[in-house]
Order: structure tokens, then sequence, then C-alpha cells
């Protein structure tokens, strides 16, 4: 069995004395897509970004890629894209200069940006807008540009925060295909999201519920565990003794 | 080096796609100078002065002829009753009255003590102060100069020399004065609100994933605004040169060495700004009232620093454009070099570097 590219052991982060995230363990294997569910404020994002380097965890341990989340946080940057829930484009710029500007803090060359934004665009297709401003195209397709951007440099592994929030069902199924097609390359995907028809699209799930990792499993091995019919029941099952939310 | 440079090219873009900031950018040191050189000067030329001489005498008719002589003054000479007096001042016709009682040469001839009254409209105590000082000096050299002529050895006269600024130019005050300004006021504001905005949008979530340093993110961030700081400098210089006739008499380079510095600063607040808030507006708010007012009120340009109360004289010390408007003032009027001025540019520089230190290491702990 290959190396995990995400292992934690019992990673924990306190914000004065609320736990936010309590004592996580779980594993997520190359090439896996690995769904991340929990009610609002279940600890999510808390724990994605420990993964990411933006917040120290409070204590147990943690390696993305093989390096550690204490200690080599400036490696992990470097293996790791991030989409977070809020479009993350710079709107005043075109297509072109959004890739050429995430290239060139990637450190890509010029070359390869050049190469990269020919590929982006024709894939997208979006070769008649590449120079217009960001600001004027559909949530569906800056979603897809912001995807596009996340792994830019061939990351190992993608974190996915609420991807598809506000976008409609049909600009969601194509967003998944895309998920689909960074996966088949190798890219690890770590996604956050609060649609259960998207859970099952995933390899493997968790359901994080007050802070802590209730269940994780296929969702077809969930649906069987919790005798539901669906990955919107297991949810259902499993969140409704939540103490926290909204 | 290569990502540095890609980031610098970014935020060019968001200057010049943002044609309400860049006309702001550069249309506000324009505005300011033209706007203070012309509509807000407070240079005495020619103001409207009646003279109620009541004595109508040698000594009298000699005092008029040299307030009349000074070009600082346009005599009215007439008899006002009271009332009249008080209604010219308050349409704002006239600024000051002399007054000269009926019995002045007898009193000066036999008591060797006359008065006159000098009335000032005081609604604008800067101008006022002048005005009477100027009408003072003039009738005290009228007098030392009848002195010399009982005590005939003894010819002692005053001269008033206006030093530096012998027109009396508005100028000269108000050219620093608009250059701490807009400096501080385009440095903080504008870096506070390119920081906060890629908190809102998201952005910068994005940028501290990404391996490009934060330390970098924040001079990227400062860099075009830096030389963005410098052009205005330029500007602002040359429409003093060219605009207002208002020559640098000290060196241009050590005066662009000092305006960096206060840009520096400037940059710096801004980048304290944008960790204290997450909303654009706030940032916006805060560096208007915390850089605005007390640059406006501490600099000395617009309200003299020594007329004020204890406790805001010593408040006014820790303001940077402060320092910067003596020291611009002393390079471009008086002329002087950086051995005259090295106090205030130490002071200034200290300040750089403090608050260099604290926006960085604020910046940083948000990232923990």
């Amino acid at each position: 069995m290959p190396e995990p590219v995400i292992k934690t052991n019992k990673l924990t982060k306190i914000f004065g004395d609320f736990v936010a995230v309590d004592e996580i363990t779980f594993e997520v294997q190359p090439g896996e897509i690995f769904g991340f569910l929990g009610a609002n404020g279940a600890g999510k994002t808390t724990a994605m970004r420990m993964l990411c380097g933006l917040s120290y965890p409070t204590s147990g341990s943690a390696t993305v890629g093989g390096y550690d989340v204490y200690r080599e946080n400036e490696m992990i940057k470097k293996h790791i894209g991030y989409m977070s829930q809020k479009f993350s484009l710079y709107e005043d710029l075109t297509i072109f200069e959004n890739i050429r500007f995430y290239g060139g803090i990637y450190g890509l060359t010029n070359k390869q940006i050049k190469i990269k934004s020919e590929e982006l665009i024709s894939f997208l297709e979006l070769e008649q807008e590449a120079k217009k401003l960001v600001k004027g195209l559909p949530i569906g397709w800056k979603q897809k540009l912001s995807f596009a951007v996340a792994i830019i440099h061939q990351p190992k592994i993608v974190f996915l925060d609420e991807p598809t929030g506000g976008v409609d069902p049909v600009a969601r199924r194509q967003f998944w295909d895309l998920i689909y097609d960074a996966s088949s390359r190798g890219i690890t995907i770590f996604v956050t999201t609060h649609y259960m028809d998207e859970a099952e699209y995933c390899d493997r799930v968790s359901v994080m519920v007050d802070g802590s990792i209730k269940a994780l499993d296929s969702p077809s091995n969930l649906k069987r565990e919790y005798e539901a019919m669906s990955m919107d029941d297991v949810f259902y099952k499993l969140a409704r003794g939540a103490k926290r939310g909204p | 080096m290569k990502q540095f440079l890609a980031f610098i090219k970014k935020e060019f873009y968001h200057v010049f796609r943002d044609r309400k900031t860049l006309l702001m950018l550069f249309g506000l040191p324009v505005v300011q100078i033209v706007l203070f050189g012309f509509a807000l000067s407070n240079e005495i030329k020619n103001t409207r002065i009646v003279v109620m001489d009541y004595a109508k005498d040698e000594a009298s008719q000699k005092i008029i002829d040299r307030l009349e002589a000074s070009s600082y003054f346009d005599i009215q000479e007439n008899l006002l009753s009271a009332s009249n007096l008080e209604a010219s001042f308050k349409e704002g016709k006239v600024k000051l009255a002399i007054v000269i009682p009926a019995d002045f040469n007898n009193d000066l001839l036999h008591f060797n003590k006359a008065q006159i009254q000098i009335i000032a409209d005081a609604s604008d105590p800067n101008t006022a102060n002048t005005l009477t000082t100027y009408a003072s000096a003039i009738i005290m050299s009228y007098q030392t100069e009848m002195n010399g002529l009982r005590h005939a050895p003894y010819q002692i006269t005053t001269e008033v020399r206006m030093l530096y600024n012998p027109e009396l130019k508005g100028a000269p005050n108000f050219v620093p004065g608009v250059m701490a300004l807009v400096l501080m006021l385009i440095g903080v504001m504008m870096t506070a609100v390119s920081i906060v905005r890629e908190k809102e949008n998201g952005t910068m979530e994005i940028l501290l994933v990404s391996p490009f340093r934060p330390f970098l993110v924040i001079l990227s961030k400062a860099i075009p605004y830096l030389i963005i700081s410098i052009i205005n400098v330029a500007i602002i210089l040359s429409l003093s040169v060219f605009l207002l006739d208002l020559p640098i008499n000290g060196s241009v380079a050590l005066l662009f060495g000092e305006s960096i510095l206060l840009i520096i600063t400037a940059l710096s607040m801004g980048l304290l700004i944008s960790t204290s808030t997450d909303s654009q507006q706030t940032a916006m708010l805060l560096s208007m009232m915390g850089m605005m007012l007390p640059t406006l009120l501490f600099t000395g340009f617009m309200f003299p620093i020594e007329n004020m109360p204890m406790p805001l004289q010593i408040i006014s010390n820790i303001v940077p454009a402060k320092w910067y408007y003596i020291i611009v003032k002393s390079i471009m009027i008086k002329g002087l070099g950086i051995s005259m001025i090295w106090k205030e540019t130490l002071i200034l520089a200290g300040m750089t570097v403090i608050l260099v230190a604290i926006s960085i290491r604020k910046f940083k702990i948000r990232l923990a």
C-alpha cells in the first residue's frame, strides 16, 4: 500500500475553551476523492486550514504530502492547491492575467505559464473570453476557472472548501467532471461540501459532528451500515445529535 | 524574484483598472495645490483697511502715508461712526481699522505718549494677527523715526524683515503641508484598502496558502504605492515651482529622500490598519479619521502648534507628518542641508522603523 498523502493523528484545535476540532484521526490515499462532510460549525474549515498551513494545531500530529504541518508548512504550500468557498480570482483582471498571476506566484516559468494557460483556456472553452475581465463571467465559469487555477502548478493534493456553493445543479455537475479529470491525473482531492448528492461522488467520505469524526467509509458502505437509502439519510442520522450548529 | 514581479504587475493592473481611484491618486495633489494656492491663500496683499483719522495733523498724515506706501494695505480714509464701522466689519469689507484720536500730535508732543487704536476682524485669527503685526510695525517705525529726530545723535530704526518669505506668500507654508497630507492620505489609505480588499475577496487566503511569502505580499503591495507617491511628490513640486513660482532652495534629492521616509511610514500605517479590520469601508474610514485629522491639525500648516494647549502640543510630536513638514519647509524655503535637519530626520526615521516593525509583526501574528 502506498504512503497516504494526508495522515492525521489526534489533530486538535482549541480556541480559548472551545474545542473546534477534537482529536481527529484519518488517512487519505493518493489519487483519492475524499469528501469531508459536516454541518455548519462542525469544524471542517478549521481542520482544513490546519492541513493547509493557515493555522497551527493545538495538539496532535499531521502530515500532508509527507511534510509535517508544524515544521514544514512552507514545503506543504508548494505541493497543495487551495480553493476557498469565496470566489477567489481577481475580478478586475482578465482570465489570462489571473492565470499568469497565479502561475507566477507558484514560480512557474513564462514558458510553462504560456503552455498552461493556453491548455486551460481551450480545455474550459474560454477562448473568446480570455482577454475579458473576470467580472463579467457567469458564476459557474468563475468556479471552474478557480479550480483550474488552483491546480495550475500540478499539486499533489487540492483542498476544495465548499467549491460549489451557490452554483446551479448543471454547473455543479460540470464542476465535478473537472474534479474527476484532475483525480484521474493523480491529484488527490480533499473536498468539503454541503450537498449530499456530491458526497455520493466521493471515493470515501468522513462525517464530522461537533468537532470529531463520527463516520468514515465509502458512501456505499456507510449507507449499508446506517441502513439508509442515500447519503442524505446517513448524514441526517449522524448529525441530528449535534449540539453545535447554526 | 519572478514571483515578486508577477505580483507587482498585478497590483498595477488593480491601480490602472480602477479609474476612480486613479483619478483620486493623481487628481488629489493637483486639486489641493491649486485650491490652496489660489483659493485659500492667507497672503496679505492689498487688504482693505479703514483709517479713521480724527487728528488730521502732520503726525497722523505721516503714519497714513507710511501705511499706504506698504503693499499690504489698501487704505480708505473715512470717518465712520461706530455702528457703520461694525457693519463694514460684518460685511467683510474691512479687515482692519486704525483709529487716530483727535489730539494725537498734541499728545505726542506734550506728553510724549499718544495712543492709536487698531481694530481687527479676528474671526480669522491668523489673518488678524498678521495684519495687526504689520500695522503696528509700520507705526513703530514712524515712532522710532520721530525719536531719532528729537534726540539727534541717537537714531534708532527698527527694520521689519520677513525672513525667507519676504513677500509673505502663502505658498511656502502650504506646499509642504499639502505634500505631507497627500503622502499620508494616499500611502495609508491605499495600502490599507488594497490589503483589506484581498481579505474581503478571499484572495488573501489563497495567497497565504501559496508558497509566496507573506512578507513579500506586503512588500509587493507597498511598492506600487511607493512609486505612485514619489510621482506625486514630483507633481506637487513641479506645480509649486512652475505654477506658484515657489523655488526649491535646498537639495531636491534630499527632499525626495525625506519624502520616501514619510511614504514608508504611511505605508506601514496602512498595513497596521489593514491588520485590524476586514472591511474596505472600515479601512477607509480609519485611514481618513486616523490620518487626515491629525495630519491637518498637528502638522502646523493650518493651525499654529505654538498656540495650542500644552497637551496637544505634546501630542503633535508623535505625528510623523509634523516632522516631515518641518523638514520640507527647511529644505524648500530655507534651503537648509542635512546638517541642519538631521535631528528631525532622525525622529522621522525612528518613527518609520518602529511602525514598519510593528506592522510586519502584527501581520505575521495573524497568519499563525
